[in-house]
C-alpha cells in the first residue's frame, strides 16, 4: 500500500496495575488505518480490543495506562504525522471529535437520560465548530436525516429512551460524525442489536464510508460482521495482534494456528443440520495469570518450539501479512 | 426422528401483560407477548425458537416450565405414560413434575450462587428431592461433573473460579442432576465466547445422544441453531411465522420473514454480503400490533390483504408449517442463494 495511512498504531503498550499484579492489557499492537477502509480489530473477550481504541483516544480509566508505542495520526494538510500520545490532555480535546471519533456499543448506557438527543449532539458541534445554537441545532437536524431517522426535526427533541436499539445507535453515530471526523471507531457498535437491525447499522456505516472516504476501526468478536465490513483485520489474542493483513487472505488462509482454530469454529447456517464443530480446547487465561511466551500456546495443537513457552515470538512478514508465530520463523537462536 | 412419540404439545398459547396507567393502576392495555403459539416437541428431538428481541421466544419457555401462568392455551406434557395439562395444573400438583423439566440459562455469571461451592449447586436439586445422603450425593455430583467435562477436583471451588465455558458446564450438570426428559435451554451460548461457544454446542449434541433428551432451544442466532436443531420454529411479534425441518427451512423459507432473517445472519465468508435483504423499519410493538399480518410494513411482498386478513399457521406441505396469505406463490431464497457463486 503506497498510500499513508490517516493513523497508525506502533508498538502500543497499555497496563492495568492492580493489587494483584499488572495486567498488560494491550502488550505490543500495530497496524495502520487508512482513507476510506475499514480495520477490522477481532478478538474474544480479554483479548484488549476495546483498551486499544480507548487508548487511541486517550481516554483509558484508571488505574490503566499506556505506558508505551506510538499513535500518529496523519494531519488533514498533509504535514508531518503527530504523535498523539505526546499530545497534552487539552489539545487530544481537539482530536475527539473532529479527528477521531467514537461510537459506542451500548447506545443506552451511553446517553444521558436527562437531555434530549438534540442537546448531545449539539454540545459537541457547538464546543467544536463554534456554531451558534441555532446553527447548531440545524446541523443535528441534518446529521439525524443523514444517519436515516425518520422525522429528524421531531425526533430531535426526544430523549433516548423514546427510540428503539436501532435508532439509538443511528444517533450515536449522527453524534460521533457531528464534526465531521476523519477516522470513526466503532467499538461493538452491534452487538446489542438484533440480527435485522444489525443489518441496517451495518449498511449505514458502508455507505457513509462511501460518501465521506471515513476510515473506521471495526471491533468486534463477529468474524461474520469482519468478513462483511473489513478490508482489512487484526486477530488479537491477549492483549497482542497474532495476525493482521488483508480480510480476504486471511479468511482464505490463515496463518497462525489461533486464526485458523478461531475461523473454524464459528457456526454458520451453511453447516449441515446437527454438526459438530472443532473446538480450541481450554479456555482463555485469567488477565493475572497469562501464559509467558507465546499466550496461545497452551491451547495450540500446532505448537512445536521450546521458544514458545518462553518468548513471545516476533511480527514476521508472510505472505502479504504480519503473523506473530514461530511456525513462520523468527525463533531465536536461528538465522533467517 | 419421525414417528417418535410425542413428549410436550401446545395449543394456543397466551400470555399477555397488562400495561397499568395513573393512580388507580388501571389496566389501559396488553402486551400480547405472545399470542396464539402452537407447536409439539417429539420425544428425543432438538426444536429451536428462534426469533428476536421481544418476539415472545423466552416467554413461551418460561410458561412451559411454569415460571409463568399463561393467559390462555394448553401445555400437554406426556410423561411415564399419562398426560398432564401443565398450563392450567395446580402449583401443588406441579411440584413432582417439576423434576422432568429443567434448564439452562444464559448468563452463565448470574445463574450460579457466588456463595455456593460447585459441587452444592450441582446437588442442591438433589438434595430438595430427597436425596439426603451426603456420600450417595457426592458420587452422583461427580458422576455429573464428568458427564459434562469438568474436573472432580472443581467440586469444592466457588463459581468465580472459573471461566464463562466452565460455569456453563456447571449449569447444564445442575440441569441433568435429575435426569429430566426434557431440557429447556434459552440462549445457553450466546453470553460465550466464540471459542467456547463450540465446546457448548458440542457438548449438548454429545448429552443429548448419551441420554435421549428432548431440548427446546431457544436463541436468536441462525447459525448456532443450525448446529444443534432438528426442526425449527420463528417467531415474530408473539407468534410463530414458520416452523419446519432445519434443512428444508434453511433452503427454501416459505416465509418472507424467515428470508430476511438469513439474510441477515452475518456469514464468515468475505464478499457474502450483496445477496442481503434489509429490512425496513422496527420490529413492530406488541402493545400495538399492525393489523392482519403483523409483518407486513416490513415485508417486501406484502399485498392488499396483508394488511387486513391475519394469515394462521397452516401446514402446506408434510411437516412444514408457514403464516403467510402468500406462502404459495412466493419464491423465496434460502442460504444457497444468499452467499452467491463463492460457495
Amino acid at each position: 500500500m503506497a498510500e499513508t495511512p490517516i493513523l497508525s498504531v506502533r508498538n502500543l503498550h497499555t497496563e492495568f496495575a492492580a493489587p494483584e499484579g499488572t495486567v498488560h492489557a494491550v502488550d505490543g499492537v500495530s497496524f495502520d488505518v487508512f482513507k476510506g477502509r475499514t480495520l477490522g480489530v477481532v478478538g474474544e473477550s480479554g483479548c484488549g480490543k476495546s483498551v486499544t481504541a480507548r487508548s487511541i483516544l486517550g481516554i483509558v480509566e484508571r488505574p490503566g495506562r499506556v505506558t508505551g508505542g506510538e499513535i500518529l495520526l496523519q494531519p488533514a494538510d498533509g504535514g508531518t504525522p503527530v504523535d498523539l500520545l505526546k499530545m497534552s490532555p487539552w489539545d487530544m480535546r481537539a482530536v475527539r471529535g473532529p479527528e477521531i471519533a467514537l461510537v459506542f456499543q451500548e447506545p443506552m448506557a451511553s446517553f444521558s437520560q436527562y437531555y434530549t438527543i438534540g442537546n448531545q449532539i449539539m454540545e459537541g458541534i457547538r464546543l467544536h465548530m463554534g456554531l451558534s445554537a441555532k446553527a447548531a441545532r440545524a446541523r443535528a437536524i441534518d446529521l439525524l436525516d443523514m444517519v436515516g431517522v425518520p422525522q429528524p426535526a421531531r425526533r430531535v427533541d426526544e430523549y433516548p429512551f423514546q427510540l428503539s436499539g436501532g435508532l439509538r445507535q443511528r444517533v450515536m453515530i449522527a453524534m460521533a460524525l457531528s464534526c465531521d471526523p476523519r477516522v470513526l471507531i466503532a467499538d461493538e457498535p452491534t452487538t446489542a442489536l438484533d440480527v435485522t437491525t444489525q443489518a441496517q447499522i451495518l449498511d449505514l456505516l458502508r455507505e457513509l464510508q462511501q460518501k465521506r472516504g471515513l476510515a473506521i476501526i471495526l471491533i468486534t468478536h463477529d468474524m461474520g460482521v469482519i468478513a462483511e465490513m473489513a478490508h482489512d483485520v487484526a486477530v488479537m489474542y491477549l492483549g497482542r495482534a497474532v495476525e493482521t493483513g488483508a480480510v480476504k487472505d486471511i479468511f482464505a488462509a490463515p496463518q497462525h494456528p489461533y486464526t485458523r482454530a478461531l475461523l473454524r469454529s464459528i457456526p454458520t447456517v451453511m453447516a449441515k443440520p446437527r454438526t459438530r464443530l472443532p473446538t480450541i480446547e481450554g479456555s482463555i487465561p485469567q488477565p493475572f495469570n497469562r501464559p509467558v511466551g507465546c499466550a496461545y500456546h497452551p491451547r495450540c495443537t500446532e505448537a512445536v518450539f521450546a521458544a514458545c513457552r518462553t518468548e513471545p515470538p516476533p511480527e514476521v512478514g508472510v505472505a502479504g501479512r504480519n503473523v506473530r508465530c514461530y511456525l513462520h520463523g523468527g525463533l531465536p537462536g536461528a538465522r533467517a | 426422528m419421525t414417528g417418535a412419540a410425542t413428549l410436550l404439545e401446545v395449543n394456543g398459547l397466551k400470555k399477555y401483560f397488562p400495561i397499568r396507567k395513573g393512580l388507580l393502576r388501571r389496566v389501559v392495555g396488553q402486551v400480547r407477548a405472545v399470542d396464539g403459539v402452537s407447536f409439539a416437541i417429539r420425544k428425543g428431538e432438538t426444536l429451536a425458537l428462534v426469533g428476536e428481541s421481544g418476539c415472545g421466544k423466552t416467554t413461551v419457555s418460561r410458561c412451559i416450565l411454569r415460571a409463568m401462568m399463561p393467559t390462555a392455551g394448553s401445555i400437554k406434557f406426556t410423561i411415564a405414560g399419562s398426560t398432564v395439562d401443565l398450563a392450567t395444573l395446580p402449583r401443588k400438583t406441579l411440584r413432582p413434575l417439576r423434576r422432568h423439566m429443567q434448564m439452562v440459562f444464559q448468563d452463565p455469571f448470574s445463574s450460579l450462587n457466588p456463595r455456593m461451592m460447585v459441587g452444592d449447586i450441582i446437588g442442591e436439586p438433589l438434595l430438595i428431592n430427597g436425596m439426603s445422603d451426603r456420600a450417595a450425593r457426592r458420587k452422583r455430583v461427580l458422576e455429573l461433573m464428568e458427564l459434562v467435562g469438568l474436573p472432580g477436583a472443581a467440586i469444592n471451588r466457588f463459581p468465580h473460579a472459573f471461566s464463562g465455558g466452565q460455569r456453563q458446564r456447571i449449569g447444564i450438570a445442575r440441569a441433568l442432576a435429575l435426569n429430566p426428559e426434557l431440557i429447556v435451554a434459552d440462549e445457553p451460548v450466546s453470553a460465550l465466547d466464540v471459542s467456547v461457544q463450540a465446546q457448548i454446542l458440542n457438548l449438548l449434541l454429545d448429552l443429548q445422544d448419551k441420554l435421549q433428551l428432548t431440548v427446546l432451544f431457544v436463541a436468536h442466532d441462525l447459525s448456532v441453531v443450525k448446529h444443534v436443531a432438528d426442526r425449527v420454529a420463528v417467531m415474530y411479534v408473539g407468534r410463530i411465522v414458520e416452523l419446519a425441518e432445519t434443512e428444508a427451512l434453511y433452503h427454501r423459507p416459505l416465509h418472507p420473514y424467515t428470508e430476511a432473517l438469513l439474510s441477515a445472519a452475518p456469514t464468515p465468508v468475505p464478499g457474502a454480503v450483496s445477496q442481503r435483504i434489509i429490512l425496513e423499519r422496527d420490529i413492530a410493538d406488541p402493545a400495538n400490533p399492525p393489523p392482519g399480518c403483523a409483518f407486513h410494513p416490513r415485508c417486501r411482498h406484502a399485498e392488499a390483504r396483508c394488511r387486513e386478513t391475519r394469515p394462521e399457521l397452516e401446514e402446506i406441505e408434510p411437516g412444514r408449517f408457514v403464516a403467510c396469505l402468500r406462502a404459495n406463490e412466493l419464491a423465496l431464497r434460502g442460504i444457497a442463494a444468499m452467499t452467491g457463486p463463492a460457495l
